[in-house]
Order: C-alpha cells, then structure tokens, then sequence
C-alpha cells in the first residue's frame, strides 16, 4: 500500500493537509469527532507529537485511529522524546498498522512546555532522524546494519521555516532534508509572500529545476489579539505589521473574518510560486475555519483521491 | 603557516579576520595535534595531556562541551552543542527575528553565527552543507584530536 498522500503530491495537483489538536483525553472519541470536522476538506491530517513539549494523546495512537476512519495520517516523530532505538522501533509498528506518512521534527526544548524539569532526549536531530528512517526504507536495515524484513514503505516529510533567520541558509537546510530522505516539506505560518517567494525560488535553483513539494502553513488569525500572540510568543512565526494594522481596522467582532480573508488572500498568491505544492493549515481547535478557507479557495472541488 | 594565518588576516574587517584566525589555526592545530594523535594516540599519558589540553583551549573560545567529535571547521567555528537542542545539522525553526535562541533570548543561535561565517571562511565556507552523522554518544569526554586521528 503506497502512501496517498504521495500519490497526491506526485499527481500534481494542489495539495491540502492541516493539522490535528490532539487532546488530553484518554477516549478516542474527541479525537475522531475533530478529525472528521476536517478530514473531507483535507487530502492528509498531520498528527503531532506533543507538540510545545507538552504531552497530549500519542500521535502513533492517533494515526492508527484516522487510517480506521479513513483518513490519511502524517505521523510526526520528534527527536526530543526518543532515541534512535525508540524511534527505530516506532517507525515498524507504525508500518504494521498502516501508517506510510512519517514526518521528522526535532521538536520543541523541553523547557517550552510543562514538564519544564524533564530529561530532553534529541538523540537526533530531524535530520540526522531521516537519514536513519530513509535507510530503514531504502535498505531494509536499521542504523547497525541488522536486516528488517520486509522492509518499510514510507514518505517521509519535513518541516521548512523560510521565515526565520538565518533566512538565505533556510534553502539550504531545506536541500540538506531532502538528501536525506524528505520527500515533501510542511512550513511554518505563511504571512510573508515575498519571503516564500524568495525562498521558492531558491530551492528551484538549488534542487536543478525539479524542487520538492512544499505544503505552506496558512493560519486563519482570530483577532488582531491574537495575531501579536503569535508574533512575541511563538519563536520562528514572524507576522508582519501590515497584518496587524489590518485587522486592527476592523472592530473585535469582524477580526475572524478579516483573518479569514487574509488566509484566502495567501492561498490566492501561494497558488503561482513554482514548487508550491499546496497548503498545510493550522487553524487551533477552529475547524470551521479549514471548511470556509478550502471552500472559497476553490479547493473542495478536486477531493480527495481516497 | 604563520604565514598562511598572515595572509588570512590580511586587510579584512575584525571579525571577518577572527574568522579566517580561527580557520588557520584549526588547519594548523589539525596537522601538528593530528600528527602527534595518530602516532601516539594510544598511549595513555598522551591521551590524558590531549583530552586536558583540548578542554583547556576549546572550553573558553568555543564553549566546547567535549563531545569527542568536533566539527567545528565544518560549522564556521560556531560549536553546535552549544544550541539546546544540540543540533548538528542547522538551525531549528524557533530562531527569533533579531537572530537569538529561542529558548535564550540573550544568546545568537549558534546557527545564525555558523552560516555568517562559514560564508567568510575560505577553505572551508561549503562544509556546512554536509550531512553530519549522528553523535556517537561513547565518544564523550574524550579528545576530539585523537578520535579524528583514528
């Protein structure tokens, strides 16, 4: 079974995934009801492993728990939590149960999160954490050279941040990825055209003409409140002036939409950027928003291919 | 070799010059220690001076944490263990606008730091694209020089 996410993505056509909240809750049924709020707008949904370094519900778990209600999973691994043995292991039961989308992320420090006093793990680094899951897949054998039969199938991805500093190394880092195995990219909040433009750009050349396909993260802002949250409480999110002073124009009550706007506005521009394979949304418990974002972004028509 | 480290320094700005110095002296540090590790690397008191040695020199100008295996040519003389994360292949996606740690806003990501000057180096300014392996956790407080000599 290949991945359909990989089919997807191959096919060419614009591309939506968006990422799942998972929540603290040790039934399954907030998580499915979550899911399938976003799941018929969406071509894949990104499970995230405690995400800021606080604990929410496993994300191998969660997985498994979309692929029983057909939904494509994206797996993510962080190397803040497992060593090279763990992660190893993880990666063939999530195999087994299904699971083709492993997406490698080094993951927030410890002292992000609530369990500030915990023992930080980063064994790896996401990098270093592709090399070794590419080689599970490509060889059929683990870091030591010990054979796995038969081996995985997977799609690995990671993450890009055209967004941050150093930014005319962010290409760079983004080829380093993909030579070590990252088949598709999912970036950061997308508030600045010109940087992901300039970034695209980049990565076409560097990667000779073919770059690999980039999911760009498009956030629907809530408020204007909300919007400087972002900006001074969640390194690597840089959201410019302009975007601030918009909704500020605009009474709290209308600010939803005026974020709104702004998403489908990005998405309009993001669809000319050569190597821009589709979006990656991260909407924070407002699955409306995913439904009105694709509907109006005339993304809903090309469904899914599952 | 002296005067190679000239030639390095030559008309540059400070910290362009402290870079090409730091460049140099690796070069030369990695020819005579090298030399000395892969002929006498196995004898005991030498391990002892060079693993005293190398903390003593690289503990106060790179902020060495000994890992064993030293790449430090290879990311613009910015020591990549001095990142939180410890993380040897670039820069995480936290990095904050002015250039700071996102866990430490008082400290330039080691990463930012790299890129700046392995784009000043001369002989070495492309090795931060190599994929580096990850570390080799026996290695620990051991001596860089003599490990690389193996």
């Amino acid at each position: 079974m290949i991945s359909q996410l990989h089919k997807r993505l191959d096919s060419g056509t614009f591309t939506v995934t968006a990422e799942l909240t998972l929540p603290d809750s040790s039934e399954k049924d907030e998580l499915v009801n979550t899911a399938l709020k976003l799941s018929p707008y969406c071509d894949a949904l990104n499970v995230t492993d405690a995400t800021s370094a606080i604990p929410h519900f496993s994300s191998l778990a969660a997985a498994s728990i979309l692929l029983d209600n057909d939904i494509e999973p994206v797996m993510q691994i962080s190397a803040r939590d497992r060593n090279r043995i763990a992660i190893q292991g993880d990666v063939l039961g999530a195999h087994s149960l299904g699971i083709r989308n492993i997406f490698c992320i080094t993951g927030d420090a410890v002292i992000a999160g609530d369990h500030p006093d915990a023992k930080p793990v980063f064994d790896l680094d996401s990098i270093s954490m592709l090399a070794a899951i590419n080689k599970m897949a490509k060889t059929g054998s683990f870091m030591s050279g010990r054979k796995i039969t038969p081996k995985p199938t997977l799609f690995l991805g990671a993450a890009a941040n055209p967004f941050a500093p150093p930014h005319d190394y962010r290409p760079h880092r983004t080829i380093k990825k993909w030579k070590a195995g990252a088949s598709f990219f999912q970036t950061q909040f997308c508030f600045d055209i010109k940087a992901m433009e300039r970034f695209s750009e980049k990565l076409v050349e560097l990667s000779g003409g073919k770059p690999p396909p980039v999911l760009v993260g498009v956030g629907p802002l809530k408020s204007s409140r909300m919007a400087k949250w972002l900006r001074d409480n969640i390194a690597g999110v840089s959201v410019p002036d302009q975007i601030i002073e918009r909704m500020d124009k605009y009474p709290r009550k209308e600010q939803a939409q005026v974020g709104l706007e702004i998403s489908k506005e990005t998405i309009n521009d993001l669809k000319s950027i050569q190597g821009v394979a589709g979006i990656h949304i991260m909407a924070f418990k407002w699955e409306e928003a995913v439904k009105e974002i694709v509907e109006d972004s005339g993304l809903a028509k090309h469904k899914r291919l599952l | 070799m002296l005067e190679q480290i000239e030639v390095y320094c030559f008309s540059e700005c400070e910290s362009d010059k402290l870079v090409k110095l730091l460049e140099a002296l690796y070069l030369v540090s990695s020819k005579v220690l090298g030399g000395i590790a892969g002929k006498y690397g196995d004898n005991r008191i030498i391990k002892l001076l060079f693993v005293n040695f190398e903390w003593v020199t690289k503990k106060p100008i790179f902020g060495c944490q000994m890992c064993g295996q030293c790449i430090l040519h290879e990311t613009g003389m910015s020591c990549p263990m001095g990142c939180p994360k410890e993380i040897r292949n670039g820069p995480c996606g936290g990095v904050r606008t002015d250039g700071s740690c996102e866990l430490d806003p008082k400290m330039t990501c080691v990463w930012v730091t790299a890129w700046e000057n392995s784009n000043k180096m001369r002989v070495f300014s492309q090795e931060i694209n190599i994929l580096q392996k990850p570390l080799d956790r026996r290695l620990k407080g051991t001596s860089a020089w003599i490990n690389q000599s193996r």
